[in-house]
Protein backbone atom coordinates (compact mmCIF):
# COMPACT_ATOMS: atom_id res chain seq x y z
CA UNK A 1 0.00 0.00 0.00
CA UNK A 2 2.69 2.28 0.97
CA UNK A 3 4.16 1.57 -2.66
CA UNK A 4 1.43 2.35 -4.26
CA UNK A 5 0.29 5.33 -2.20
CA UNK A 6 4.03 7.55 -2.29
CA UNK A 7 3.98 8.54 -5.58
CA UNK A 8 0.78 10.54 -5.21
CA UNK A 9 1.77 12.18 -2.30
CA UNK A 10 4.93 13.01 -4.33
CA UNK A 11 3.60 14.03 -7.50
CA UNK A 12 1.07 16.28 -4.65
CA UNK A 13 3.47 19.36 -4.01
CA UNK A 14 4.76 19.70 -8.21
CA UNK A 15 0.44 19.40 -8.86
CA UNK A 16 0.20 22.23 -6.10
CA UNK A 17 2.96 23.94 -8.08
CA UNK A 18 1.23 23.99 -11.41
CA UNK A 19 -1.77 25.15 -9.96
CA UNK A 20 -0.42 27.75 -8.45
CA UNK A 21 1.86 28.80 -11.41
CA UNK A 22 -1.49 28.82 -13.53
CA UNK A 23 -3.00 30.60 -10.96
CA UNK A 24 -0.46 33.14 -10.94
CA UNK A 25 -0.18 33.14 -15.02
CA UNK A 26 -3.74 34.66 -14.29
CA UNK A 27 -3.31 37.38 -11.80
CA UNK A 28 -0.35 38.98 -13.71
CA UNK A 29 -1.09 41.61 -15.30
CA UNK A 30 1.22 40.91 -18.79
CA UNK A 31 0.34 37.49 -18.81
CA UNK A 32 -3.39 37.39 -18.08
CA UNK A 33 -3.39 40.78 -20.57
CA UNK A 34 -2.13 38.02 -23.68
CA UNK A 35 -4.15 35.17 -22.61
CA UNK A 36 -7.34 36.81 -23.01
CA UNK A 37 -6.32 38.93 -26.22
CA UNK A 38 -5.79 34.85 -27.57
CA UNK A 39 -9.20 33.72 -28.59
CA UNK A 40 -9.82 36.52 -30.56
CA UNK A 41 -6.28 37.11 -32.09
CA UNK A 42 -6.65 33.31 -33.43
CA UNK A 43 -10.04 34.33 -35.12
CA UNK A 44 -8.68 37.50 -36.73
CA UNK A 45 -5.26 36.27 -37.77
CA UNK A 46 -6.60 32.30 -39.70
CA UNK A 47 -10.21 34.60 -40.98
CA UNK A 48 -8.24 38.17 -41.55
CA UNK A 49 -4.53 38.33 -41.50
CA UNK A 50 -3.62 35.21 -43.46
CA UNK A 51 -6.25 36.20 -46.66
CA UNK A 52 -4.89 39.31 -46.59
CA UNK A 53 -1.59 37.79 -47.32
CA UNK A 54 -2.59 34.94 -49.15
CA UNK A 55 -4.89 37.61 -51.52
CA UNK A 56 -1.17 39.73 -51.97
CA UNK A 57 -0.02 36.39 -53.13
CA UNK A 58 -2.71 35.39 -55.49
CA UNK A 59 -1.91 38.68 -57.11
CA UNK A 60 0.96 38.35 -58.04
CA UNK A 61 -0.07 35.12 -59.65
CA UNK A 62 -1.91 33.52 -62.69
CA UNK A 63 -4.47 31.64 -60.13
CA UNK A 64 -7.37 30.44 -61.64
CA UNK A 65 -10.33 29.08 -59.20
CA UNK A 66 -9.27 25.53 -58.06
CA UNK A 67 -6.02 25.61 -59.93
CA UNK A 68 -2.91 27.64 -57.56
CA UNK A 69 -0.93 29.31 -60.45
CA UNK A 70 2.38 30.80 -60.78
CA UNK A 71 4.31 33.76 -59.69
CA UNK A 72 3.85 36.22 -62.87
CA UNK A 73 5.15 39.43 -60.70
CA UNK A 74 3.17 42.88 -60.99
CA UNK A 75 1.26 41.48 -64.65
CA UNK A 76 -2.44 41.41 -63.12
CA UNK A 77 -1.84 45.03 -61.92
CA UNK A 78 0.02 46.19 -65.12
CA UNK A 79 -2.77 44.66 -67.37
CA UNK A 80 -5.36 45.49 -65.13
CA UNK A 81 -4.10 49.43 -66.26
CA UNK A 82 -4.84 49.01 -70.14
CA UNK A 83 -8.62 47.74 -69.06
CA UNK A 84 -10.85 50.18 -70.18
CA UNK A 85 -13.56 48.61 -67.88
CA UNK A 86 -11.12 49.01 -64.81
CA UNK A 87 -10.38 52.61 -65.68
CA UNK A 88 -14.01 52.82 -66.11
CA UNK A 89 -14.75 50.93 -62.98
CA UNK A 90 -11.58 52.88 -60.93
CA UNK A 91 -13.62 56.51 -62.20
CA UNK A 92 -16.67 55.11 -60.81
CA UNK A 93 -15.70 54.10 -57.40
CA UNK A 94 -14.69 57.43 -56.68
CA UNK A 95 -17.89 59.14 -58.05
CA UNK A 96 -20.01 56.91 -55.90
CA UNK A 97 -17.14 57.29 -52.42
CA UNK A 98 -16.76 61.03 -52.96
CA UNK A 99 -20.08 62.87 -54.34
CA UNK A 100 -22.08 61.32 -52.56
CA UNK A 101 -20.49 61.97 -49.21
CA UNK A 102 -21.39 65.98 -49.23
CA UNK A 103 -24.90 65.27 -49.73
CA UNK A 104 -25.02 62.40 -46.98
CA UNK A 105 -23.16 65.40 -45.08
CA UNK A 106 -25.77 68.00 -45.21
CA UNK A 107 -28.73 66.18 -45.56
CA UNK A 108 -27.79 64.13 -42.16
CA UNK A 109 -27.19 67.67 -40.27
CA UNK A 110 -30.34 68.53 -41.58
CA UNK A 111 -32.13 65.21 -40.04
CA UNK A 112 -29.92 66.20 -36.71
CA UNK A 113 -30.95 69.71 -36.48
CA UNK A 114 -34.47 68.66 -37.09
CA UNK A 115 -34.40 65.41 -34.35
CA UNK A 116 -32.78 67.93 -31.76
CA UNK A 117 -35.99 69.83 -31.30
CA UNK A 118 -38.50 68.57 -28.35
CA UNK A 119 -41.21 67.53 -29.90
CA UNK A 120 -44.38 64.67 -29.56
CA UNK A 121 -42.93 61.02 -30.89
CA UNK A 122 -39.38 61.86 -30.68
CA UNK A 123 -38.23 58.23 -29.73
CA UNK A 124 -40.40 56.67 -32.62
CA UNK A 125 -39.61 58.64 -35.21
CA UNK A 126 -35.75 58.65 -34.77
CA UNK A 127 -36.28 55.14 -34.74
CA UNK A 128 -38.02 55.19 -38.27
CA UNK A 129 -35.68 57.50 -39.95
CA UNK A 130 -33.04 55.02 -39.08
CA UNK A 131 -34.49 51.94 -41.03
CA UNK A 132 -32.19 52.91 -44.23
CA UNK A 133 -29.38 52.86 -42.49
CA UNK A 134 -30.13 49.61 -40.55
CA UNK A 135 -32.48 46.96 -42.08
CA UNK A 136 -30.17 44.85 -44.25
CA UNK A 137 -29.44 46.35 -47.71
CA UNK A 138 -29.64 43.28 -49.62
CA UNK A 139 -33.41 43.69 -48.95
CA UNK A 140 -34.55 47.60 -48.86
CA UNK A 141 -32.12 47.93 -52.07
CA UNK A 142 -34.69 45.29 -53.64
CA UNK A 143 -37.26 47.91 -53.08
CA UNK A 144 -35.60 50.09 -55.01
CA UNK A 145 -34.98 47.99 -57.80
CA UNK A 146 -38.51 48.00 -58.63
CA UNK A 147 -38.83 51.49 -57.94
CA UNK A 148 -36.42 51.63 -61.08
CA UNK A 149 -38.15 49.26 -63.02
CA UNK A 150 -38.23 49.73 -66.57
CA UNK A 151 -41.81 48.41 -66.41
CA UNK A 152 -43.26 49.05 -62.97
CA UNK A 153 -41.84 52.20 -61.60
CA UNK A 154 -44.25 53.78 -59.24
CA UNK A 155 -41.48 57.63 -60.48
CA UNK A 156 -42.79 56.57 -64.09
CA UNK A 157 -46.00 56.18 -63.15
CA UNK A 158 -46.29 59.31 -61.63
CA UNK A 159 -44.50 61.59 -63.89
CA UNK A 160 -46.68 59.88 -66.86
CA UNK A 161 -50.12 60.82 -64.60
CA UNK A 162 -48.91 64.02 -64.29
CA UNK A 163 -48.42 64.41 -68.28
CA UNK A 164 -44.51 65.22 -67.83
CA UNK A 165 -43.46 61.95 -69.54
CA UNK A 166 -44.46 59.99 -72.23
CA UNK A 167 -42.77 56.59 -72.02
CA UNK A 168 -41.56 54.93 -69.30
CA UNK A 169 -38.15 55.93 -68.03
CA UNK A 170 -35.03 53.01 -67.74
CA UNK A 171 -33.52 54.43 -65.06
CA UNK A 172 -31.17 51.16 -64.01
CA UNK A 173 -30.80 50.94 -68.78
CA UNK A 174 -28.73 54.07 -69.05
CA UNK A 175 -25.13 54.63 -68.12
CA UNK A 176 -25.67 57.67 -66.64
CA UNK A 177 -28.81 58.03 -65.49
CA UNK A 178 -27.42 54.26 -63.67
CA UNK A 179 -24.67 55.77 -61.35
CA UNK A 180 -26.70 58.56 -60.48
CA UNK A 181 -29.37 56.14 -59.13
CA UNK A 182 -26.78 54.03 -57.28
CA UNK A 183 -25.26 56.98 -56.09
CA UNK A 184 -28.66 58.32 -54.96
CA UNK A 185 -29.69 55.26 -53.15
CA UNK A 186 -26.04 55.37 -51.54
CA UNK A 187 -27.18 58.41 -49.95
CA UNK A 188 -30.74 57.38 -49.32
CA UNK A 189 -29.00 54.63 -46.73
CA UNK A 190 -26.15 57.55 -45.28
CA UNK A 191 -28.74 59.82 -44.51
CA UNK A 192 -29.67 58.14 -40.91
CA UNK A 193 -26.01 57.32 -40.28
CA UNK A 194 -24.93 60.94 -40.30
CA UNK A 195 -27.83 62.26 -38.89
CA UNK A 196 -27.69 60.17 -35.67
CA UNK A 197 -23.98 60.72 -35.61
CA UNK A 198 -24.58 64.63 -35.80
CA UNK A 199 -27.25 64.76 -33.20
CA UNK A 200 -25.26 62.73 -30.64
CA UNK A 201 -23.08 65.38 -31.03
CA UNK A 202 -25.41 68.52 -31.33
CA UNK A 203 -26.80 67.20 -27.69
CA UNK A 204 -23.00 67.02 -26.24
CA UNK A 205 -23.59 71.12 -26.83
CA UNK A 206 -24.58 72.70 -23.37
CA UNK A 207 -27.85 74.38 -23.80
CA UNK A 208 -26.49 77.26 -21.75
CA UNK A 209 -24.12 77.63 -24.87
CA UNK A 210 -26.76 79.29 -26.92
CA UNK A 211 -28.02 81.33 -24.34
CA UNK A 212 -24.99 83.03 -23.44
CA UNK A 213 -24.69 83.47 -27.58
CA UNK A 214 -28.44 84.28 -27.28
CA UNK A 215 -28.12 87.05 -24.64
CA UNK A 216 -24.64 88.87 -26.39
CA UNK A 217 -26.83 89.40 -28.96
CA UNK A 218 -25.56 86.33 -31.96
CA UNK A 219 -28.75 85.57 -33.87
CA UNK A 220 -29.73 82.06 -35.20
CA UNK A 221 -27.28 82.15 -38.11
CA UNK A 222 -24.73 83.54 -36.08
CA UNK A 223 -25.14 80.68 -33.14
CA UNK A 224 -25.02 78.07 -35.65
CA UNK A 225 -21.92 79.33 -37.39
CA UNK A 226 -20.23 79.46 -34.09
CA UNK A 227 -21.62 77.61 -31.48
CA UNK A 228 -23.16 74.30 -33.25
CA UNK A 229 -21.00 73.98 -35.89
CA UNK A 230 -17.49 74.23 -34.08
CA UNK A 231 -19.41 71.19 -31.70
CA UNK A 232 -20.23 68.90 -34.45
CA UNK A 233 -17.02 69.19 -36.71
CA UNK A 234 -15.23 66.87 -35.46
CA UNK A 235 -17.79 64.19 -35.67
CA UNK A 236 -18.69 65.00 -38.71
CA UNK A 237 -15.17 64.71 -40.00
CA UNK A 238 -15.07 61.14 -38.42
CA UNK A 239 -18.54 60.26 -39.79
CA UNK A 240 -17.11 61.42 -43.39
CA UNK A 241 -13.91 59.27 -42.78
CA UNK A 242 -16.05 56.09 -42.10
CA UNK A 243 -18.54 56.58 -44.50
CA UNK A 244 -15.86 56.88 -47.16
CA UNK A 245 -14.08 53.87 -46.12
CA UNK A 246 -17.20 51.87 -46.14
CA UNK A 247 -18.66 53.52 -49.77
CA UNK A 248 -15.21 53.02 -51.42
CA UNK A 249 -15.47 49.10 -50.61
CA UNK A 250 -19.22 48.56 -51.37
CA UNK A 251 -20.71 45.64 -52.93
CA UNK A 252 -23.91 45.02 -52.42
CA UNK A 253 -26.01 47.79 -53.37
CA UNK A 254 -24.63 47.91 -57.11
CA UNK A 255 -24.51 43.94 -56.97
CA UNK A 256 -28.43 44.03 -56.81
CA UNK A 257 -29.47 46.78 -58.62
CA UNK A 258 -27.12 46.89 -61.88
CA UNK A 259 -24.67 43.89 -61.42
CA UNK A 260 -22.27 46.43 -63.13
CA UNK A 261 -24.05 47.01 -66.10
CA UNK A 262 -25.48 48.45 -68.46
CA UNK A 263 -22.35 46.80 -70.15
CA UNK A 264 -19.99 47.37 -67.51
CA UNK A 265 -20.54 51.13 -66.89
CA UNK A 266 -21.50 50.71 -63.13
CA UNK A 267 -19.18 48.43 -61.76
CA UNK A 268 -16.73 49.50 -58.70
CA UNK A 269 -13.87 47.53 -57.19
CA UNK A 270 -15.84 45.18 -55.30
CA UNK A 271 -18.41 44.19 -58.04
CA UNK A 272 -15.71 44.04 -60.46
CA UNK A 273 -13.35 41.90 -58.07
CA UNK A 274 -16.05 39.91 -57.44
CA UNK A 275 -17.35 39.44 -61.64
CA UNK A 276 -13.28 38.98 -62.75
CA UNK A 277 -12.52 36.74 -59.32
CA UNK A 278 -15.53 34.27 -59.14
CA UNK A 279 -17.67 34.86 -62.48
CA UNK A 280 -15.00 34.61 -64.49
CA UNK A 281 -12.67 32.23 -62.46
CA UNK A 282 -9.55 34.37 -62.57
CA UNK A 283 -9.29 34.61 -58.94
CA UNK A 284 -5.43 35.99 -59.27
CA UNK A 285 -6.78 39.05 -61.64
CA UNK A 286 -9.88 39.76 -59.24
CA UNK A 287 -7.06 39.78 -56.34
CA UNK A 288 -5.35 42.31 -57.99
CA UNK A 289 -8.71 44.36 -58.08
CA UNK A 290 -9.49 43.88 -54.66
CA UNK A 291 -5.82 45.18 -53.88
CA UNK A 292 -5.89 47.73 -55.96
CA UNK A 293 -8.20 49.63 -52.97
CA UNK A 294 -5.71 48.72 -50.45
CA UNK A 295 -3.68 52.29 -50.79
CA UNK A 296 -6.31 54.22 -50.71
CA UNK A 297 -8.29 52.74 -47.72
CA UNK A 298 -5.03 53.05 -45.88
CA UNK A 299 -4.53 56.49 -46.71
CA UNK A 300 -8.47 57.28 -45.11
CA UNK A 301 -7.73 54.69 -42.73
CA UNK A 302 -4.61 56.62 -41.33
CA UNK A 303 -6.30 60.12 -41.38
CA UNK A 304 -8.69 58.82 -39.08
CA UNK A 305 -6.01 57.12 -36.87
CA UNK A 306 -4.28 60.49 -36.60
CA UNK A 307 -7.71 62.44 -36.07
CA UNK A 308 -8.44 60.09 -33.42
CA UNK A 309 -5.23 60.38 -31.51
CA UNK A 310 -4.80 64.04 -31.78
CA UNK A 311 -8.37 64.06 -29.93
CA UNK A 312 -6.92 61.86 -27.34
CA UNK B 1 -51.58 86.19 -33.26
CA UNK B 2 -47.99 85.73 -32.14
CA UNK B 3 -49.40 82.18 -31.23
CA UNK B 4 -50.24 81.47 -34.30
CA UNK B 5 -46.83 83.12 -36.08
CA UNK B 6 -45.08 80.57 -33.38
CA UNK B 7 -46.96 77.51 -34.94
CA UNK B 8 -46.70 78.82 -38.51
CA UNK B 9 -42.66 79.08 -37.76
CA UNK B 10 -42.50 75.73 -35.94
CA UNK B 11 -44.15 74.58 -39.24
CA UNK B 12 -41.62 75.88 -41.25
CA UNK B 13 -38.86 75.13 -39.99
CA UNK B 14 -39.28 71.89 -38.69
CA UNK B 15 -42.91 69.93 -39.51
CA UNK B 16 -42.31 70.71 -43.22
CA UNK B 17 -38.55 69.58 -43.92
CA UNK B 18 -39.15 66.47 -40.99
CA UNK B 19 -41.68 65.19 -43.41
CA UNK B 20 -39.93 65.82 -46.26
CA UNK B 21 -37.24 63.65 -44.60
CA UNK B 22 -39.52 60.94 -43.64
CA UNK B 23 -41.35 60.52 -46.77
CA UNK B 24 -38.00 60.21 -48.32
CA UNK B 25 -36.21 57.86 -45.95
CA UNK B 26 -39.41 55.72 -45.44
CA UNK B 27 -40.84 55.52 -49.00
CA UNK B 28 -39.62 52.10 -50.72
CA UNK B 29 -40.56 50.12 -47.40
CA UNK B 30 -43.72 51.62 -47.67
CA UNK B 31 -43.87 50.34 -51.01
CA UNK B 32 -41.99 46.86 -50.44
CA UNK B 33 -45.18 46.46 -47.79
CA UNK B 34 -47.90 47.81 -50.32
CA UNK B 35 -46.55 45.60 -53.66
CA UNK B 36 -46.22 42.52 -50.74
CA UNK B 37 -50.07 43.28 -50.01
CA UNK B 38 -51.40 43.09 -53.55
CA UNK B 39 -52.13 40.18 -56.29
CA UNK B 40 -49.87 39.95 -58.70
CA UNK B 41 -52.57 40.98 -61.66
CA UNK B 42 -53.30 44.30 -59.69
CA UNK B 43 -49.50 45.15 -60.66
CA UNK B 44 -50.04 44.84 -64.53
CA UNK B 45 -53.16 47.17 -64.11
CA UNK B 46 -52.55 50.77 -65.50
CA UNK B 47 -55.94 52.38 -64.48
CA UNK B 48 -55.05 51.50 -60.99
CA UNK B 49 -52.98 53.79 -58.60
CA UNK B 50 -49.87 51.93 -57.49
CA UNK B 51 -49.51 53.87 -54.78
CA UNK B 52 -52.63 52.44 -53.16
CA UNK B 53 -54.10 48.83 -52.24
CA UNK B 54 -57.29 47.91 -54.34
CA UNK B 55 -57.68 44.38 -53.40
CA UNK B 56 -55.91 43.68 -49.99
CA UNK B 57 -54.38 39.92 -50.10
CA UNK B 58 -51.81 37.43 -47.61
CA UNK B 59 -51.13 34.99 -50.90
CA UNK B 60 -47.50 36.61 -51.45
CA UNK B 61 -46.50 35.69 -47.67
CA UNK B 62 -48.25 32.48 -48.07
CA UNK B 63 -46.45 31.45 -51.33
CA UNK B 64 -42.96 32.52 -49.51
CA UNK B 65 -43.96 29.37 -47.22
CA UNK B 66 -45.48 26.76 -49.09
CA UNK B 67 -43.02 26.96 -52.30
CA UNK B 68 -39.77 28.57 -51.63
CA UNK B 69 -37.13 27.85 -48.94
CA UNK B 70 -38.00 31.14 -47.01
CA UNK B 71 -38.49 28.84 -43.53
CA UNK B 72 -35.08 27.35 -44.06
CA UNK B 73 -33.60 30.71 -44.81
CA UNK B 74 -35.04 32.24 -41.32
CA UNK B 75 -33.73 29.13 -39.53
CA UNK B 76 -30.02 29.19 -41.07
CA UNK B 77 -30.05 33.01 -40.33
CA UNK B 78 -30.79 32.81 -36.86
CA UNK B 79 -28.19 29.81 -36.32
CA UNK B 80 -25.73 31.78 -38.03
CA UNK B 81 -26.58 34.98 -36.46
CA UNK B 82 -26.80 33.85 -33.06
CA UNK B 83 -23.63 32.05 -33.06
CA UNK B 84 -21.56 34.36 -34.59
CA UNK B 85 -22.84 36.86 -32.14
CA UNK B 86 -22.15 34.93 -29.25
CA UNK B 87 -18.67 33.85 -30.06
CA UNK B 88 -17.66 37.42 -30.95
CA UNK B 89 -19.01 38.86 -27.83
CA UNK B 90 -17.18 36.36 -25.24
CA UNK B 91 -14.36 36.92 -27.73
CA UNK B 92 -14.41 41.03 -27.45
CA UNK B 93 -15.49 41.18 -23.39
CA UNK B 94 -11.87 39.49 -22.97
CA UNK B 95 -10.15 41.82 -25.43
CA UNK B 96 -12.21 44.88 -24.49
CA UNK B 97 -11.17 44.48 -20.37
CA UNK B 98 -7.58 43.31 -21.54
CA UNK B 99 -7.16 46.71 -23.42
CA UNK B 100 -8.81 48.43 -20.78
CA UNK B 101 -7.52 47.61 -17.65
CA UNK B 102 -3.83 45.49 -18.46
CA UNK B 103 -0.67 46.91 -18.78
CA UNK B 104 0.99 44.44 -20.98
CA UNK B 105 3.52 44.24 -23.46
CA UNK B 106 2.52 45.29 -26.92
CA UNK B 107 -0.86 46.15 -25.18
CA UNK B 108 -1.09 50.03 -27.51
CA UNK B 109 -0.25 48.12 -30.29
CA UNK B 110 -2.51 45.34 -30.13
CA UNK B 111 -5.25 48.18 -29.68
CA UNK B 112 -4.15 50.66 -32.95
CA UNK B 113 -4.29 46.97 -35.01
CA UNK B 114 -8.02 46.00 -33.52
CA UNK B 115 -9.26 49.33 -34.62
CA UNK B 116 -7.45 49.50 -38.12
CA UNK B 117 -9.02 46.00 -38.47
CA UNK B 118 -12.67 47.59 -37.95
CA UNK B 119 -11.49 48.90 -41.20
CA UNK B 120 -10.92 46.45 -43.22
CA UNK B 121 -13.54 45.72 -45.62
CA UNK B 122 -14.82 42.26 -46.77
CA UNK B 123 -14.87 43.28 -50.38
CA UNK B 124 -10.72 43.39 -49.78
CA UNK B 125 -10.74 40.06 -48.33
CA UNK B 126 -13.46 37.45 -50.04
CA UNK B 127 -11.66 35.94 -53.12
CA UNK B 128 -8.69 34.66 -50.94
CA UNK B 129 -11.15 34.24 -48.31
CA UNK B 130 -13.14 31.56 -50.43
CA UNK B 131 -9.78 30.02 -50.72
CA UNK B 132 -9.36 29.59 -47.12
CA UNK B 133 -12.89 28.30 -46.51
CA UNK B 134 -12.31 25.96 -49.18
CA UNK B 135 -9.48 24.65 -47.68
CA UNK B 136 -10.96 23.97 -44.61
CA UNK B 137 -13.46 22.50 -45.96
CA UNK B 138 -16.32 24.61 -44.72
CA UNK B 139 -17.78 25.13 -48.37
CA UNK B 140 -22.02 25.41 -47.87
CA UNK B 141 -21.70 24.71 -43.43
CA UNK B 142 -22.31 27.03 -41.23
CA UNK B 143 -19.08 27.17 -40.05
CA UNK B 144 -18.18 28.62 -42.87
CA UNK B 145 -20.52 32.23 -41.47
CA UNK B 146 -19.97 31.58 -37.90
CA UNK B 147 -16.29 31.90 -37.58
CA UNK B 148 -15.96 34.65 -40.45
CA UNK B 149 -18.43 37.07 -39.22
CA UNK B 150 -16.50 37.85 -35.92
CA UNK B 151 -13.35 39.22 -38.05
CA UNK B 152 -15.78 41.80 -39.07
CA UNK B 153 -17.77 42.54 -35.30
CA UNK B 154 -14.56 41.49 -33.02
CA UNK B 155 -13.21 45.06 -33.44
CA UNK B 156 -15.72 47.35 -33.11
CA UNK B 157 -17.52 45.40 -30.13
CA UNK B 158 -14.11 45.30 -28.31
CA UNK B 159 -13.47 48.97 -29.41
CA UNK B 160 -17.00 49.83 -27.96
CA UNK B 161 -16.46 47.55 -24.85
CA UNK B 162 -13.29 48.95 -23.75
CA UNK B 163 -14.78 52.40 -23.59
CA UNK B 164 -17.86 51.46 -21.55
CA UNK B 165 -15.19 49.21 -19.13
CA UNK B 166 -12.92 52.33 -18.77
CA UNK B 167 -16.11 54.52 -17.25
CA UNK B 168 -16.45 51.83 -14.26
CA UNK B 169 -14.55 53.50 -11.20
CA UNK B 170 -11.15 51.58 -11.20
CA UNK B 171 -11.94 51.46 -6.78
CA UNK B 172 -14.61 49.34 -7.18
CA UNK B 173 -12.38 46.03 -8.81
CA UNK B 174 -9.62 46.72 -6.77
CA UNK B 175 -11.54 46.06 -3.63
CA UNK B 176 -13.37 43.34 -4.88
CA UNK B 177 -9.61 41.92 -5.44
CA UNK B 178 -8.85 43.49 -1.95
CA UNK B 179 -11.24 40.80 -0.99
CA UNK B 180 -9.51 38.56 -2.24
CA UNK B 181 -11.82 37.61 -5.71
CA UNK B 182 -9.23 36.82 -8.50
CA UNK B 183 -9.20 39.03 -11.60
CA UNK B 184 -11.17 36.63 -13.55
CA UNK B 185 -13.94 36.30 -11.13
CA UNK B 186 -13.73 40.34 -10.52
CA UNK B 187 -14.45 40.64 -14.55
CA UNK B 188 -17.36 38.04 -14.32
CA UNK B 189 -19.27 39.14 -11.30
CA UNK B 190 -18.48 42.69 -10.77
CA UNK B 191 -17.75 44.10 -14.32
CA UNK B 192 -20.11 42.24 -16.61
CA UNK B 193 -23.11 43.18 -14.75
CA UNK B 194 -21.86 46.65 -14.35
CA UNK B 195 -21.65 46.81 -18.15
CA UNK B 196 -25.04 45.53 -19.34
CA UNK B 197 -26.03 48.45 -21.40
CA UNK B 198 -22.23 48.81 -22.97
CA UNK B 199 -23.12 44.37 -24.15
CA UNK B 200 -26.56 45.13 -25.40
CA UNK B 201 -25.03 47.68 -27.74
CA UNK B 202 -22.36 45.62 -28.72
CA UNK B 203 -24.96 42.52 -29.16
CA UNK B 204 -27.19 44.82 -30.82
CA UNK B 205 -24.25 45.91 -33.13
CA UNK B 206 -22.96 42.37 -34.20
CA UNK B 207 -26.46 40.84 -34.14
CA UNK B 208 -27.76 43.42 -36.89
CA UNK B 209 -24.55 42.88 -39.23
CA UNK B 210 -24.88 38.84 -38.99
CA UNK B 211 -28.11 39.28 -39.97
CA UNK B 212 -27.48 41.74 -42.92
CA UNK B 213 -24.54 40.36 -43.72
CA UNK B 214 -24.61 39.58 -47.84
CA UNK B 215 -21.12 39.17 -49.15
CA UNK B 216 -19.87 36.12 -47.45
CA UNK B 217 -22.93 34.85 -47.53
CA UNK B 218 -23.41 35.20 -51.35
CA UNK B 219 -20.42 33.16 -51.60
CA UNK B 220 -19.68 30.41 -48.99
CA UNK B 221 -23.23 29.55 -48.27
CA UNK B 222 -25.32 29.74 -51.43
CA UNK B 223 -26.45 25.91 -52.40
CA UNK B 224 -29.78 24.42 -52.32
CA UNK B 225 -31.63 25.57 -48.90
CA UNK B 226 -28.43 26.67 -47.50
CA UNK B 227 -28.49 29.92 -47.60
CA UNK B 228 -29.61 33.00 -45.07
CA UNK B 229 -32.54 35.32 -46.26
CA UNK B 230 -30.62 38.43 -47.88
CA UNK B 231 -28.77 35.68 -50.28
CA UNK B 232 -31.87 33.47 -50.52
CA UNK B 233 -33.87 36.68 -51.43
CA UNK B 234 -31.62 37.81 -54.10
CA UNK B 235 -30.44 34.53 -55.96
CA UNK B 236 -33.62 32.93 -55.45
CA UNK B 237 -36.64 35.12 -56.31
CA UNK B 238 -35.06 37.16 -58.73
CA UNK B 239 -36.54 35.20 -61.58
CA UNK B 240 -36.28 36.56 -65.14
CA UNK B 241 -40.20 36.17 -64.34
CA UNK B 242 -42.00 39.13 -63.41
CA UNK B 243 -44.32 37.45 -61.44
CA UNK B 244 -42.65 36.91 -58.61
CA UNK B 245 -42.65 40.72 -57.23
CA UNK B 246 -45.29 39.68 -54.39
CA UNK B 247 -42.90 37.09 -53.44
CA UNK B 248 -39.60 39.30 -53.71
CA UNK B 249 -41.57 41.92 -51.48
CA UNK B 250 -42.86 39.94 -48.69
CA UNK B 251 -39.50 38.13 -48.63
CA UNK B 252 -37.53 41.53 -48.21
CA UNK B 253 -40.24 42.42 -45.61
CA UNK B 254 -40.29 39.91 -43.48
CA UNK B 255 -36.86 39.89 -43.49
CA UNK B 256 -36.34 43.32 -42.71
CA UNK B 257 -39.28 42.66 -39.76
CA UNK B 258 -36.73 41.49 -37.05
CA UNK B 259 -34.03 44.16 -37.33
CA UNK B 260 -37.17 46.92 -37.43
CA UNK B 261 -38.25 45.54 -34.22
CA UNK B 262 -35.06 45.49 -32.50
CA UNK B 263 -34.50 49.04 -33.44
CA UNK B 264 -37.97 50.33 -32.18
CA UNK B 265 -37.33 49.07 -28.72
CA UNK B 266 -33.22 49.85 -28.59
CA UNK B 267 -32.88 53.34 -30.64
CA UNK B 268 -31.47 54.59 -27.34
CA UNK B 269 -28.83 51.77 -27.05
CA UNK B 270 -28.06 51.73 -30.12
CA UNK B 271 -27.42 55.91 -30.76
CA UNK B 272 -25.19 56.03 -27.43
CA UNK B 273 -23.04 52.51 -28.82
CA UNK B 274 -22.13 53.83 -32.13
CA UNK B 275 -21.22 57.53 -30.41
CA UNK B 276 -19.74 55.53 -27.96
CA UNK B 277 -17.89 53.25 -30.75
CA UNK B 278 -17.65 56.46 -33.45
CA UNK B 279 -16.63 59.74 -31.26
CA UNK B 280 -14.51 58.43 -28.53
CA UNK B 281 -13.07 55.54 -30.71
Amino acid sequence: MSVELSPTAESLPSRRGILAKAKNLLERQASLGIILMIPGAILLMVFMAYPFFLGIWLSLSDSMIGRMGRFVGLRNFIDLIGDSIFLQTTRNTFTYALITVPFKAVLGLGLALALNNRMRFSNPIRAAVMMPWIVPTALSTLGWFMIFDPVFSPISWLLKDLGLIKQNINFLGDPGLAISMLCLVNIWRGIPFFGITILAGLQAVPQELHEAAAIDGANAWHRFRHVTIPAIKGIALIASLLSIIWTFADFQLIYILTKGGPANTTHIFGTYAFQIGLAATEIGVGAAIALYMFPILAVFAMLLLMYLRRED
Amino acid sequence: MVGSGKIRKRTLNLYLPLTAYVIFLLFPFYWMIIVSLKPTPDLFELKYNPFWIQHFTLENYLYLFQNTDFSEWVKNTIIVTVSATSISLVCSVLIGYALARLKFPGSNFLGVGIFLAYLVPPTLLFLPMAQVIAKLGLYNTYWALILTYPTQLIPFASWLLMGYFRTIPKEIEESAMADGCTRLATLVRIILPLSVPGLLSAGIFCFTLCWNEFLYALIFMSSGPMKTIPVGTVSDLIKADTLFWGALMSSAVLGSFPIAILYSFFVKHYVSGLTAGAVKG
